[in-house]
C-alpha cells in the first residue's frame, strides 16, 4: 500500500496496464516526454519507449481516428484529450465511429480505447477546461462513461477501462487530482464497471453524486448529521450504464433521495437517475427526487466559479427540502 | 485571383501523369508497369464487371431491391487499378462509393448488397478479409487510416492502409489531419482522392482556390501526385509506386486520380442534369476507362468481343445469384441489435430492454 493523489494512481494503473499487456498504447498531446500537463502520465515513456507511449500532432479527431485505426490491428489505446472542453473536436471520432464500430461491423470489429481526459471546476481554468460533458457522452449507445472521485477507485476503474473491449470514457476531476491522499495497493487490481459505491451509509435520505460533487455530499452528509438526519451517499462511479440496483436498494431504504451534479440541469445525467427512480421505485418514495445542478448558462467565467457550482450547502439545504416535503 | 509564381510554381509540380491515351495508345513507355498479360485481361474482365455491376444496381435500386447505392460508372480505372497494386494483406479503408475495390478485396457480393439494404450482415467483413465496411461521414475514413497503418508499422508487417474519399472530401479537416499525422509518423499509408469534379451538386472549383488536389500533399509534407483516373495503367503504376514507397518507409501519398462518374451522386433522387451540361458528360465519355483500355487489348490481340459477352453474362448471373443469397438473410430483429451493441456482457439496462424486446418478438 502506499499513499497516493488521484494523480498518481491514475499514473499507476497505466503503469500496471502498460505492464501487463503490450498491446496497450498510451498517446495525446505532450503525454511523452513532458509526462502530462498534469503529469498524469509522468516517466511512463521513459520506462516503457516511444513506441508505447509518444506524443501526438494537436488534432483531438485525428488522435480519435488513430485510435480507431490502431483497433484494427488489435491494439488497445489509452488516448488522452487534454481537457474534456475539446472533445467537440473528437466527436465523431468517438460518437460517430468508435461507439459504433462493434455494432455496424456486426460484431466483427471493435474498439477497445480509453479515452482518459480531464473536466471539473473549481480551480480557475480559462474557456472550455471545466465544462462538464459527460451527459453527452452518456447519450451514446456503445459508450461507457467513469468518472472517480478518489484515488484507489481511480485506479482500479482506469485497469478496468483498459481491459474493457468497447471504448470507455474515463473523466478526471481535476479539482481531485491532488486534493487528497488515499491508501492504494501497488499491485493492479480493478473494480467492476457499471458499479456504483456507497460512500457512507444513512437511513433517512439518499444523496447520489459522482465526481466532485461525491465530497460535497459527504460534507453535506456531515452538516446532516448534526441536525440528527442520516444521509447515504453513493458514488455512481460509472455515469453510463448505470447501476440502477445499488441505486434503488437505497431509495427502498431511505425512501427518499436528492441527485447531485456539477453539470447544467439540463445537461449531465442527474434525469436519468431520477427517472429510473421514478420508474422503479415511486412506491418508496416519501416525496419527490431532488435535483442539485448548476444553472443552465455556459460554464461559468473564472471569477464567478464560486458562486455557480453547486455546494454542500445547496445539497444539505435540498435534502432538507425533500425531508420536509 | 492573379497567381503569384510561388503559386504557379507549386502547381506546374503537379501534371497529370498518364501511360494510356484515349485512343488507347501508350504514351509513356517508360512509365509501362510490368503486368502479363493475364494480368491485363483481368483488370479489364473486372472493368466489365463492374460497369454491368453498377447497371443492374441501379435497376435493382429502382425495383426497390437494393437501398442506399453510389454509382460508380466511370471510375472502374480509378477503382480498379489502384486495388490490383495492393496486396490481400494490405487494409482498405473504403468510403460509401468504393464497394468494387472492398468486393475484389475479399467482401462477398450478397453482403455488398445487404450493406446497401441496410442489414447488419452487409457489414460483417470475413475473417481475414481486410476492409472496413464502407464510411459514410466523409473524412473519417482518413484519420483512421493513419491508425491502421501505424498499427502495420509498429507489427513490422510490410503492408500498406489504403483509402479513398471524393473531391468534396478533401476540404474536410480530417483529411489535412490524416495525412498530417500519417506524414509526422512516417506511416505506409495511401490517401486516394477520386476527383470526379462533382460533390453532388458543387464542382471542385468551389471546393478550394488550389489547382490541383495532389498538391495538398504539401501541407503534410508528404508526396503527392495526379493521376488519369481514366487510364488504368496509369492508376495501377501510381498505387504500386505508392505502396511500395511506403513499406520501403518512405512515408505516405496522396493520390489525386482525375474521374468522372456518368451517373447521379446516389441514386436517392439526385438528377445530374441540373448542375452537369450534356457537353461536359460527352466530353468525359470519350474519356471512358473501358473504351481505351478494350482498344489498348485488342490491339494486342488480348481481348475479344465473345470475351466480353461471357464476362457480361457471368456478371449478370452472379448478381442475380447474390440478390438471392440477400433475400435469403433472415429479418433483424431488434434483439439482434442489442447484441452487437457491445464487445462485451451488455449493460444491465440493455438486458432489461433486450427481454423486453425477446417478449415482443416471440409474440
Amino acid at each position: 500500500m502506499a499513499q497516493m493523489t488521484m494523480i498518481q494512481a491514475i499514473t499507476d494503473g497505466m503503469r500496471s496496464e502498460l505492464k501487463n499487456d503490450e498491446k496497450v498504447l498510451v498517446y495525446g498531446e505532450d503525454v511523452g516526454l513532458n509526462g502530462g500537463v498534469f503529469r498524469a502520465t509522468d516517466g511512463l515513456q521513459k520506462e516503457f519507449g516511444e513506441e508505447r507511449v509518444f506524443d501526438t500532432p494537436l488534432a483531438e479527431s485525428a488522435i480519435g481516428g488513430l485510435a480507431h485505426g490502431l483497433s484494427l490491428t488489435g491494439y488497445r489505446s489509452v488516448m488522452e484529450l487534454q481537457f474534456f472542453g475539446f472533445v467537440f473536436e473528437a466527436f465523431d471520432s468517438i460518437a460517430g465511429q468508435m461507439a459504433r464500430l462493434h455494432h455496424r461491423s456486426g460484431g466483427v470489429y471493435n474498439a477497445p480505447v480509453t479515452i482518459r481526459s480531464p473536466f471539473g471546476g473549481g480551480v480557475k481554468t480559462p474557456e472550455m477546461h471545466a465544462d462538464s460533458l459527460e451527459g453527452l457522452m452518456a447519450q451514446t449507445p456503445g459508450l461507457k462513461v467513469v468518472i472517480p472521485s478518489t484515488p484507489y477507485d481511480a485506479k482500479g476503474l482506469l485497469i478496468s477501462a483498459i481491459r474493457e473491449n468497447d471504448p470507455v470514457v474515463f473523466l478526471e476531476h481535476m479539482k481531485l487530482y491532488r486534493s487528497f491522499r488515499e491508501e492504494v495497493p501497488e499491485e493492479d487490481y480493478s473494480i467492476p464497471l457499471g458499479k456504483a459505491d456507497i460512500k457512507r451509509e444513512g437511513s433517512d435520505i439518499t444523496l447520489i453524486a459522482y465526481g466532485a460533487m461525491v465530497h460535497t455530499c459527504l460534507k453535506a452528509a456531515e452538516q446532516l448529521e448534526k441536525e440528527d438526519i442520516s444521509a447515504e451517499v453513493i458514488d455512481l462511479r460509472t455515469v453510463s450504464p448505470l447501476d440502477v440496483e445499488t441505486i434503488i436498494t437505497s431509495v427502498e431504504k431511505t425512501n427518499r433521495a436528492v441527485m447531485v451534479q456539477e453539470a447544467q440541469k439540463q445537461a449531465g445525467i442527474a434525469s436519468n437517475v431520477v427517472a429510473e427512480i421514478n420508474d422503479r421505485a415511486i412506491l418508496s418514495l416519501e416525496a419527490p427526487v431532488g435535483r442539485v445542478t448548476a444553472a443552465d448558462t455556459v460554464f461559468p467565467f473564472a471569477a464567478a466559479e464560486d458562486t455557480w457550482l453547486p455546494n454542500e450547502k445547496d445539497v444539505a439545504a435540498k435534502a432538507k427540502e425533500i425531508i420536509n416535503f | 485571383m492573379e497567381k503569384t509564381k510561388e503559386l504557379q510554381q507549386v502547381e506546374e509540380k503537379f501534371q497529370t501523369f498518364q501511360i494510356l491515351d484515349e485512343q488507347g495508345k501508350i504514351v509513356n513507355e517508360d512509365a509501362m508497369p510490368e503486368l502479363s498479360d493475364e494480368q491485363l485481361k483481368e483488370m479489364m474482365t473486372r472493368m466489365v464487371y463492374t460497369r454491368i455491376w453498377d447497371q443492374r444496381a441501379i435497376s435493382l435500386n429502382r425495383q426497390g431491391r437494393l437501398g442506399f447505392y453510389a454509382p460508380v460508372a466511370g471510375q472502374e480505372a480509378s477503382m480498379i487499378g489502384s486495388q490490383f497494386a495492393l496486396d490481400k494483406k494490405d487494409w482498405i479503408l473504403p468510403g460509401y462509393r468504393d464497394i468494387p475495390q472492398i468486393y475484389y478485396h475479399g467482401l462477398p457480393l450478397h453482403q455488398a448488397f445487404l450493406w446497401s439494404r441496410g442489414h447488419f450482415q452487409g457489414g460483417q467483413i470475413p475473417e481475414g478479409v481486410r476492409v472496413m465496411m464502407p464510411q459514410i461521414i466523409i473524412g473519417a475514413q482518413i484519420t483512421q487510416t493513419a491508425g491502421t497503418a501505424m498499427g502495420l508499422k509498429k507489427d513490422g508487417e510490410q503492408q500498406v492502409a489504403v483509402t479513398y474519399t471524393g473531391d468534396g472530401g478533401a476540404s474536410q479537416g480530417d483529411f489535412y489531419e490524416g495525412m498530417n499525422f500519417a506524414g509526422a509518423y512516417n506511416l505506409p499509408a495511401v490517401f486516394i482522392v477520386q476527383n470526379n469534379r462533382f460533390a453532388i451538386s458543387v464542382p471542385v472549383e468551389k471546393q478550394s482556390a488550389a489547382a490541383t488536389i495532389a498538391q495538398k500533399a504539401v501541407a503534410a509534407g508528404i508526396h503527392g501526385e495526379q493521376v488519369d483516373g481514366m487510364d488504368i495503367l496509369a492508376v495501377y503504376a501510381a498505387t504500386k509506386e505508392a505502396r511500395d514507397r511506403g513499406i520501403e518507409g518512405n512515408g505516405p501519398s496522396l493520390l489525386e486520380f482525375m474521374t468522372y462518374r456518368y451517373g447521379p451522386h446516389t441514386m436517392a433522387g439526385d438528377d445530374p442534369t441540373r448542375y452537369r451540361t450534356s457537353e461536359e458528360d460527352d466530353e468525359w465519355e470519350k474519356k471512358d476507362p473501358l473504351v481505351r483500355f478494350r482498344k489498348f487489348l485488342e490491339e494486342k490481340n488480348l481481348w475479344t468481343e465473345e470475351e466480353e459477352e461471357k464476362i457480361v453474362e457471368q456478371a449478370k448471373e452472379d448478381i442475380k445469384a447474390s440478390i438471392k443469397d440477400a433475400d435469403a438473410a433472415p429479418k433483424q430483429k431488434v434483439t439482434d441489435l442489442i447484441d452487437i451493441t457491445y464487445a462485451d456482457a451488455m449493460p444491465e439496462t440493455l438486458q432489461e430492454q433486450r427481454s423486453e424486446f425477446e417478449e415482443k418478438e416471440s409474440k
